[in-house]
């Protein structure tokens, strides 16, 4: 091989090649729109026909101060802080706990595997539309409740629909954080199980001295999924409660960031709440690992 | 563990497994009722099957040309991912280029950064400025290929023995070859477990084929079957049966592909792919 190709492509640059199109796909993709989005955020930009001239004048924090000012925004923030409250925390005990009793059983492993998991892979517009069913005014659940149903009905009720939909995310989830955690409990080790069940240990203890310490590193990974999949938080709002109703109770940052920036057209702002929400994402991520990974 | 104690955990699993298939008993038996009965005895109802439920949903999204934007849509996320996921998947384990650290670094963000977040400025590129509305390929362009798949593809890579590799050096075999012919048929069960993990996602998106196509008859089974919710499920005489019937339509194959597949579906093939 030729010592300049070498030395512009690495040893070996068939590499180059094989990899470009992936590169390429992630440069156009994410790394300019990712730019891009921050870009917007600093202009006054609106949406105009293709190829046409137009003056975007840099505007600073304008965009910022609005949507950080703006009720709309807030209230939705606030929303996905209650989701988040209601989802990380059941997220991830339902799931470790799940994990641990489906890996001690022998009989029946498949149908249960499947059944745990199944919701996993279906698309939400599917669940939806049963859950609608279920939780509408005269559905099974009100009907099963009898005289306890919340007046008024859960999807239309501005204090039971965020949690509903939180409900409905960790039930959607879970099957994919048991099995995160499955394999991480493969990684614990026989031996301290027997030597806490020689010292006496309670299950229970044997759970939160052994289990719990080991699975930590995948703990950590459960916590930043569930937390990102809060900040994604759309089909849900939109349909599950009908646009983020009652009265915006349940409108999520990003469903805000498609009636301001798609219907409303001002991706500006929109994009402003979409690098607010990377930033606080990023944020959560990085004191996540540090509180749970500090020893 | 005691055999009681056994007994005890696999009763609570059931149980819950029950409480989470319920949903999808529950949409099943609502597309195959002509008026719901929310009733608890509703719930297990003994006869007065009917399929009008997928006639009525039938007329209203077109349920074949819907079905047919979904397959597009999602063969041509599969296509772009094993092709390209594979080649790249392959640089990444075995092959020294450069630029190789960065192109790693940058796959794991795309991992943590949501695609939500990225929304405007992709369809500020993709609608407004290459006028790529209502077509597969704006569709599919932004999921083109799949990052987690491209890791799958370099655990697996990363875990063939070192020796196979010397061995076909010493035979003369190109670098090419060595992955044409050596590499590539060992990692057949990698490919079955992307494409799995694959499907799923463009199936199952609604957020960006909702921004993307405005004419109905580009549209994927999961946005006509939203839009009929939001839109006109209010003024049908039995609303849920239809949605429900729909829902049944949209779910199915991406269960029934798990199901057949599922062993393919355990940690220890995908937690490489997510957990690095």
């Amino acid at each position: 091989m030729k010592p300049v190709l070498t030395k512009v492509f690495g040893r070996q640059p068939l590499g180059t090649v094989f990899a470009a199109p992936y590169a390429l796909f992630l440069a156009l993709v994410f790394a300019y729109p990712l730019g891009l989005a921050v870009w917007i955020s600093f202009h006054d930009y609106f949406f105009a026909a293709p190829g046409a001239q137009v003056d975007r004048p840099f505007v600073g924090l304008d965009n910022y101060t609005n949507v950080l000012g703006d009720p709309d925004v807030q209230r939705a923030f606030f929303n996905v802080g209650v989701f988040l409250v209601i989802n990380v925390p059941l997220t991830v005990v339902l799931s470790l706990v799940l994990a641990t009793a489906l890996n001690s059983v022998t009989r029946g492993r498949t149908f249960l595997r499947v059944s745990y998991y199944v919701p996993y892979v279906t698309a939400s517009v599917a669940l939806v539309a049963v859950w609608l069913f279920l939780f509408s005014q005269g559905g099974l659940v009100n009907d099963l409740l009898g005289p306890l149903a919340p007046s008024p009905s859960w999807l239309v009720n501005s204090k039971a629909a965020m949690p509903l939909i939180a409900l409905f995310v960790t039930w959607k989830q879970m099957g994919f954080f048991i099995l995160l955690y499955l394999a991480a409990l493969q990684g614990v080790s026989k031996d301290l199980y027997e030597a806490a069940s020689i010292d006496g240990a309670s299950r229970f203890r044997s759970f939160m001295n052994v289990t719990v310490p080991g699975v930590r590193a995948a703990t950590t990974l459960v916590v930043i999924l569930a937390t990102i999949t809060g900040a994604n938080l759309f089909t849900e709002p939109y349909l599950l409660t009908n646009g983020g109703g009652p009265d915006g109770a349940s409108a999520s940052p990003v469903f805000v960031m498609y009636q301001k920036g798609i219907e409303q057209g001002n991706p500006d702002t929109a994009s402003a709440i979409g690098v607010i929400l990377v930033v606080l994402v990023l944020a959560i991520s990085l004191v996540n690992r540090r509180i749970l990974e500090r020893d | 563990m005691k055999p009681q104690r056994r007994v005890w955990s696999t009763t609570a699993l059931v149980l819950g497994a029950l409480v989470f298939l319920f949903p999808f008993y529950y949409m099943v038996i609502g597309s195959l009722q002509r008026k719901p009965d929310t009733s608890l005895k509703g719930a297990f109802p003994t006869g007065g099957f009917t399929l009008h439920n997928y006639t009525q949903i039938n007329e209203r999204v077109h349920l074949l040309q819907s079905l047919l934007n979904s397959v597009i849509f999602t063969g041509g996320v599969l296509f772009g991912t094993i092709v390209f996921g594979v080649l790249a998947g392959y640089a990444l384990a075995r092959l020294h280029f450069r630029g190789r650290g960065s192109l790693f670094a940058v796959m794991l963000l795309v991992q943590i950064v949501p695609f939500q977040l990225l929304i405007i400025p992709i369809y500020v590129m993709i609608v407004r400025n290459y006028g790529l509305a209502d077509s597969y390929l704006g569709m599919i362009a932004p999921f083109a290929i799949n990052s987690t798949a491209v890791f799958v593809f370099r655990q697996f890579f990363l875990q063939l023995p070192e020796d196979l590799f010397a061995a076909a050096a010493l035979d003369g075999a190109g670098e090419f070859r060595t992955m044409w012919s050596i590499a590539l048929p060992l990692v057949r069960p990698a490919v079955l477990t992307a494409t799995l993990l694959t499907f799923i996602g463009p199936w199952n998106e609604f957020l960006w084929p909702f921004l993307v196509t405005k004419d109905q008859g580009r549209q994927p089974l999961a946005v006509t079957l939203a839009n009929y919710i939001s839109n006109i499920a209010g003024r049908a005489d039995n609303p849920y049966g239809a949605i429900l019937a729909g829902a049944v339509v949209l779910a199915v194959p991406a269960v029934a592909l798990f199901v057949v597949f599922q062993k393919r579906f355990t940690g220890s093939e995908l937690s490489s792919g997510v957990k690095g």
